[in-house]
């Protein structure tokens, strides 16, 4: 038997790029959970409300400091069932993606907003300026820029982390190849194939956010 | 309590202290174990230009911080246009202002900065009307008119698509005065609006700013080192040192003739380095 078998290898592209697909739903989701939920974190955080605000860390940090894959457990066997519902494995995985990375994001955020000189809130009060267009006139638009890059970085690796999905039954792109080495117990083409399908995306999308940040600071 | 009786109390309180927009009542103010303001009384008439001079760290700026709170007070009160600015009265008594207090009080009140503070994100015009429209809800046609007769005083007509970021420091700052006037205040607070620019901008602003207060009834309070603009411009002026008014005189008894011993050391250090 050969080490390596190109048929096999071809054969697994058809299933690997329906994975590819179904990846790339997650990832997009995802970033947009964790997007909104993280500014929303920053900017709840950054007006420190009594309770709320030590919730909230409490809340970040145990994320930060348990793997994923249990996340992913805890929220489809755990949470849901306790609840009393049952989301599909793929709004689950856009749902536990988009609130780990949130995580991440929000401080993302703060350090963008943190970065903010102090003189463009003295104007906006200086102007009475309403709190909400603070926000959105003054302070996001000049915040959100900065921290594009480090954003998209995050998007890369949660598109990588994608696969964890696999163990609730998500047929993203391990999945699907590793049903189609099952055929055969034949993995090495299929994984490999995975595996360059993700290189093939990470890869580029890596140079393009190094070009975003060289952009960013310049400005 | 509704807005409409809110305006309306603010209307009686104006017409009842007409001779005095400004009024500090045993103001003081510490950061932490700093004692930077102590037990300060004055009062500044409408239309008054008062100009605070006196070494760096004397609480100067503070002043300008508080008037437009974005300091609070530690003790006293001070009052615009007859209104409680740090304070509000409440069953009787006086608490504390809210943030919604605050910002109908401040709405009178304008504020030029040493470092401009432009919006860098919105372009010359917008930075002027920002506010008029989102704070005093102005159509926007309305405000942008006025925006442009301001860009013209200020000299400034063919920046109006400019982004503060292409301006030179002279001309951020007269886009910053024009931002400020726009919001028609009846004090405006003038933070060391030349420090940062370069020599030769310096006398433009100035002239700027001495035309505005001769063509305007607008309150000033001006924290500066340019002695010659105090000269020329106050009503009155009013030397600090370690957080307290050690002297308050007109321009020329002041800078002529002071009866305090630091007020001569101070000018002439400061007349001697220019």
């Amino acid at each position: 038997m050969d080490v390596w078998d190109w048929d096999k290898a071809f054969a697994a592209i058809p299933p690997i790029l329906e994975g590819l697909l179904v990846t790339l739903q997650i990832t997009v989701l995802g970033s947009l959970v964790a997007y909104v939920l993280g500014l929303i974190l920053a900017i709840v955080r950054r007006s420190r409300i009594p309770v709320v605000d030590q919730i909230l860390w409490a809340l970040i940090e145990l994320i930060r400091s348990t793997p994923l894959l249990i996340q992913i457990f805890v929220l489809f066997y755990v949470i849901q069932p306790a609840m009393g519902l049952q989301l599909s494995p793929f709004a689950t995985g856009v749902i536990a993606l988009g609130l780990h990375y949130a995580c991440y994001t929000s401080e993302v955020y703060r350090a963008g907003i943190d970065a903010i000189p102090p003189g463009q809130w003295e104007a906006a009060t200086a102007l009475s300026l309403p709190r909400s267009r603070v926000w959105t006139g003054v302070i996001l638009p000049q915040a959100i820029p900065r921290v594009v890059p480090a954003l998209g970085n995050y998007t890369i690796s949660m598109f990588k982390e994608v696969p964890l999905l696999l163990a609730i039954g998500v047929a993203e792109i391990v999945a699907r190849a590793e049903e189609q080495g099952t055929s055969d117990y034949r993995y090495v083409e299929v994984y490999t194939m995975a595996g360059l399908a993700f290189l093939l995306l990470s890869f580029p999308a890596a140079i393009l956010v190094r070009r975003l940040e060289r952009r960013v600071a310049q400005k | 309590m509704s807005h409409r009786s809110e305006s309306e109390t603010v209307a009686t309180a104006k017409n009842v202290t007409d001779n005095v927009m400004i009024k500090f009542d045993g103001v003081g103010k510490s950061f932490g174990d700093n004692e930077v303001l102590k037990q300060l009384d004055f009062t500044v008439a409408p239309g008054e230009f008062v100009t605070l001079i006196g070494p760096s760290g004397s609480g100067k700026t503070t002043i300008l911080r508080l008037l437009m709170t974005l300091e609070k007070v530690t003790t006293g009160t001070i009052e615009v246009a007859g209104n409680y600015l740090s304070h509000m009265e409440k069953g009787g008594k006086l608490v504390p202002a809210d943030d919604a207090h605050m910002r109908e009080t401040r709405k009178r009140i304008g504020m030029v900065f040493q470092q401009f503070n432009l919006f860098p994100n919105m372009n010359v015009l917008r930075n002027i009307t920002e506010a008029p429209i989102r704070t005093l809800g102005k159509p926007r046609e309305e405000a942008e008119a006025r925006g442009r007769e301001l860009l013209e005083m200020v000299g400034l007509s063919e920046k109006v698509d400019a982004r503060p970021t292409q301006l030179s420091g002279g001309q951020q700052q007269r886009v910053a005065i024009a931002r400020a006037l726009a919001m028609e205040p009846d004090v405006l607070l003038l933070d060391e609006v030349t420090s940062a620019l370069d020599p030769e901008l310096v006398t433009g602003v100035l002239h700027l700013l001495k035309d505005i207060a001769k063509t305007t009834d607008i309150t000033f309070l001006c924290v500066t080192h340019e002695m010659q603009f105090a000269r020329n411009v106050s009503d009155r002026v009013m030397m600090f040192d370690s957080g307290q008014v050690i002297e308050d005189a007109a321009p020329e008894k002041l800078f002529t003739s002071p009866d305090h011993e630091r007020t001569k050391e101070f000018l002439h250090a400061v007349l001697n380095r220019e």
